[in-house]
């Protein structure tokens, strides 16, 4: 049984366990396939074998044939729905027309090229494998360096450099500070393409109701009304016309930041069949056409003093984007940019992005998004400075820091860094492991044969997102609260939570500032008719930005309560506290529920004051929120196998005010899961033709419950000054701390061997060359 | 060329009830479960019996839903997330992993909790590796495990005691 909580404890601090999860552990939660509508078909799409081709016929005739198709439909019946669309803007940006069903060309494996839609799902497959399409297969690039050289296969045959834009960002005097530096270090670093993962793939469920030409679609996505909005521009139905419902979703990871084809198509189907009609990717559909993450080649110089202090870093950043443009594609590595100093003073960058098309899957956020990679860069770099200096790893972070004293703190990018004591979880994870009795282990086992590594990163984040002028579509959140004639409590908010917990989270908060039972809230998102308009859950911003919206919606609400209150008490002078206004003179009082009902009863009302108990909140974020902290890696390498494994794993995050312990530790441990997958295991790879080698989970080795180390959590708590809840954000920071701490641990191990540098994933077959090499 | 499917009757105990149909054969034992019963507690991660968010528990083994044929299961008992509470009561690992936040998005969870019912039933006390070994079918891509575990080992001394 849940524990009963008390109105008068504050739950914000506390490890609340979830009010989401009696519907999850019971099997009775509602994901769009576990949804049957009546009369209901289903979508199979036949997709490009080829990552670029001249598409010369396609027939359907088999197809259609088959008992239990009701129609197949290739491009040409959906040219003039609208493009997918691209919401991020850049000087200069190339963007191709990105069709919902490929017209005459294909552009990547797994480009949709046709839909069959049958009464049964079987059939529906047995129907996609009837479409013969003809192909006249063209030269194909997969590697962005390979497709920025002369003579490579043009992607998009009207940009033959195949460069969808450049970008630079400057600040200092670059050229000086790197002809003067004392030290100058430089290392090509990359951070491979990955494959979110979601474990529950993209799912979508359209219904049209031709009578009120009313169109629905479900859909397991993290942005309902952004894909409201876009959707209805693609198919031309007006936007109140098309409600968008975000039922249980299953995982997102920034996969389902997005607007995708899929979604138009349905949504079109539903409307040309009258019939509800249901699309659900196969694994294999999501590793080819989901959008994939990182995909950089970063070129990094980074120039010092011989005391350490870090005068310049200048990053030629090359982006894979795959052959389209999805929702955010291009603007996922300005944030790298944005980001590129780290949590160090250094006030001389410069960056160079150069976007590159190539004939693979779109990238786009993925958890990170742009942070990961440029953090990753950093904290490499000045662990490589450290070793050419042979300075400690640690002391020179600590020297580099800006300090507490300096914030709100100018980044040489443009960003205002809130708050921040970056020392304090250094020092913090440094003690948990014993960093002097570490090294001093790691002399015996160097002097044993072993090869033991200590490795650090110290990271900084942008969260929050963000304030609307820096976000391609609004970055406040909006929440409305309210109080229904008994008491009870709704809350409707705009963002999309799939898994963050914030049901609970928000209700804490509400508990809190209303006095009232946690177990009296209900929080409601996700569907666009009843949720007034929001942004959504990604970038570490549910609870920063939607939390914060809340908060000032119930501070609006409780000076409502305050005048119901006043005139039922027939005072001017009321108290509000733990759910009931009380006189102060005379110390009568009257319940929250009495108040609400007279408010909705309305027999009296005070000046100047609606019936009703509600009030909703829009607010924009002054700053975007930077939480920070330190991960400290410990790793042993196998000589004879080159297998690495995690002894220790301790991460101390700083994401400013903890609301609920319980779930920011699981926000930890699933980002740094996915951390130690880009770190060790994960990589989407393309051959040269532009076929996925690794389109299963066969051969895209995500962590197992075997090959995660225990994760030993702690935090600082740094209030952020951006809202007034304090809290900087979360769900990215384990991912964003991770890889550079386990690859630094892996090079420090493998020092002795002269091993300086390497790339992820860190795999056995990898390390053992370097083994084999370093050995020879 | 199509040829009209020939469809099998099969009996199912499902939950401790007897259900009849019958089924074409290539039909899988998940789509049986979640498209013709309505028990949508088991769910479909990809198909192709890796990530286990199928598993059901069938005469007593965890078994991926994915991989068999419903006409396999034909005279079979079978146990889906769905009938582990019993009488309106949350099994012992059912509420450890709400305690311990086992959960986040809990697209896997329905599978790992079924696993870990196998997991038990075998070894009342489990050690941190072996909870690890009996999970490793499993995938999370949300929890890093880590609560996972701590629901098991919970789980396991709630049952015990
Ligand atoms: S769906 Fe059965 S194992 Fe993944
Ligand atoms: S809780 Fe989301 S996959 Fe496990």
């Amino acid at each position: 049984m849940a524990s009963v909580i008390t109105e008068q404890e504050k739950l914000i601090g506390k490890g609340i366990k979830r009010k989401e999860d009696p519907r999850l552990i019971t099997g009775t939660a509602t994901y769009v396939d576990d949804m049957q509508l009546p009369g209901m078909h289903h979508a199979c799409i036949v997709r490009s074998p080829y990552a670029a081709a001249n598409i010369k016929s396609i027939d359907i005739k088999a197809a259609l044939e088959t008992p239990g198709v009701v129609a197949v439909y290739t491009g040409a019946a959906v040219k003039d729905v609208g493009p997918v669309p691209c919401g991020a803007s850049l000087p200069g940006l190339r963007v191709p027309h990105h069709h919902i069903l490929a017209q005459d060309r294909v552009y990547f494996v797994g480009h949709p090229v046709a839909v069959v839609v049958a009464t049964d799902r079987y059939i529906a497959r047995d129907g996609a494998d009837l479409v013969e399409v003809d192909y006249d297969v063209l030269p194909a690039v997969a590697d962005p360096e390979k497709a920025l050289a002369d003579g490579a296969p043009a992607v998009h045959p009207q940009w033959p450099d195949n460069v969808a834009f450049n970008f630079h960002q400057e600040n200092g005097e670059v050229e000086k500070v790197f002809a003067e530096a004392e030290v100058v270090v430089k290392q090509r670093i990359t951070s491979q393409r990955l494959i979110p993962s979601s474990m529950e793939t993209r799912a979508v469920l359209a219904e049209y109701r031709s009578g009120e030409k009313a169109l629905t679609i479900y859909s397991s996505s993290q942005i309902p009304h952004l894909l409201r909005t876009l959707v209805a521009g693609m198919l031309g139905v007006p936007e109140h016309k098309l409600r968008v419902v975000v039922p249980e979703v299953g995982g997102g990871f920034g996969s389902k930041l997005n607007v995708y084809a899929e979604e138009a198509l349905m949504g079109w189907i539903a409307m040309k069949t009258g019939k509800p009609v249901k699309w659900i990717e196969s694994r294999r559909e999501n590793f080819l056409t989901t959008i994939h993450g990182r995909g950089h080649v970063d070129y990094y110089e980074i120039a010092a003093k011989k005391d350490g202090t870090i005068t310049g870093i200048r990053l030629k950043l090359i982006q894979d984007l795959g052959a389209y443009h999805q929702l955010l594609t291009p603007a996922i590595p300005t944030l790298s940019v944005l980001m590129m100093p780290g949590l160090y003073r250094c006030q001389t960058i410069c960056a160079d992005i150069v976007g590159v098309f190539t004939n693979c899957v779109p990238t786009d956020a993925y958890r990170g998004a742009g942070r990961p990679e440029a953090t990753h860069g950093i904290e490499r770099m000045v662990d490589m400075l450290a070793a050419e200096l042979k300075m400690d790893a640690a002391e020179l972070r600590l020297k580099n820091f800006i300090q507490p004293g300096e914030f709100p703190f100018a980044s040489a990018t443009g960003l205002t860094y809130d708050s921040g004591d970056y020392a304090k979880p250094l020092k913090k994870a440094l003690d948990i492991v014993n960093y002097m009795g570490l090294r001093e282990q790691q002399r015996k086992a160097r002097a044993e044969g072993r090869w033991m590594g200590i490795g650090m990163s110290t990271y900084g984040e942008i969260c929050a997102f963000g304030p609307s002028p820096a976000t391609p579509a609004g970055g406040w959140e909006s929440a409305s609260v309210r109080i229904e004639p008994s008491g009870k409590i709704t809350v409707h908010t705009g963002v999309s939570p799939h898994g963050q917990g914030e049901e609970t989270t928000f209700s804490q908060i509400v508990a809190d500032e209303l006095g009232v039972d946690f177990n009296d809230v209900v929080v409601l998102h996700g569907d666009t008719a009843i949720v007034q308009y929001g942004i959504g859950t990604f970038g570490s911003r549910g609870t920063a930005v939607g939390g914060t919206a809340l908060y000032f919606a119930l501070q609006e609400l409780k000076a409502k309560i305050k005048r119901f209150g006043a005139m039922l008490l027939d005072t001017d002078s009321v108290v509000y506290e733990e759910g009931r206004c009380a006189c102060r003179k005379t110390g009568n009082s009257v319940s929250l529920a009495e108040i609400a009902g007279a408010s909705y009863r309305a027999m009296k009302l005070p000046p100047g004051t609606e019936p009703g108990m509600m009030a909703t909140y829009f607010w924009e974020p002054p700053n975007f929120t930077f939480p920070f902290g330190a991960h400290i890696v410990v790793t042993e390498v196998d000589k004879e196998t080159g297998v690495v494994t995690i002894q220790r794993y301790v991460a101390v995050d700083d994401c400013g005010k903890i609301l609920n312990p319980l779930i920011v530790a699981g926000q930890v441990h699933g980002g740094v899961a996915q951390g130690i997958g880009q770190s060790l295991y994960e990589h989407g790879i393309y051959d040269d033709n532009g076929q996925l080698l690794t389109g299963e989970f066969m051969d895209y080795a995500i962590p197992k419950i075997t090959m995660m180390p225990w994760i030993e959590s702690e935090h600082t708590e740094t209030p952020s000054p951006v809202n007034p809840l304090g809290v900087k954000g979360v769900g990215e920071a384990g991912t964003i701390g991770c890889s550079p701490a386990v690859v630094n641990s892996v090079v420090d191990a493998l020092s002795p061997l002269g091993v300086r540098h390497l790339d992820m994933p860190l795999s056995p077959e990898k390390i053992w060359k370097v083994l084999q090499g370093g050995q020879a | 060329m199509m040829i009209a499917i020939m469809r099998r009757a099969i009996a199912v105990t499902i939950n401790g009830k007897r259900h009849s149909n019958e089924v074409e054969p290539r039909l899988l034992l998940i789509h049986y479960l979640r498209d013709v019963l309505g028990l949508t507690g088991p769910h479909i991660g990809c198909e192709t019996s890796i990530c286990g968010a199928c598993t059901v528990l069938v005469n007593g083994k965890a078994i991926k839903s994915c991989t068999m044929f419903a006409v396999q299961a034909n005279g079979a008992d079978v146990l889906t997330i769905e009938g582990l509470a019993s009488d309106g009561n949350l099994h012992p690992i059912q509420n450890a992993f709400w305690e311990e936040h086992g959960a986040q998005c809990g697209y896997c969870t329905p599978g790992m909790i079924m696993a870990s019912k196998q997991l038990l039933d075998r070894n009342a006390s489990p050690t941190e590796e072996e909870i690890r070994h009996g999970l490793e079918g499993n995938l999370c891509r949300c929890t890093g495990y880590q609560h996972i575990v701590n629901a098991v080992k919970s789980a396991a001394a709630k049952m015990g005691a």
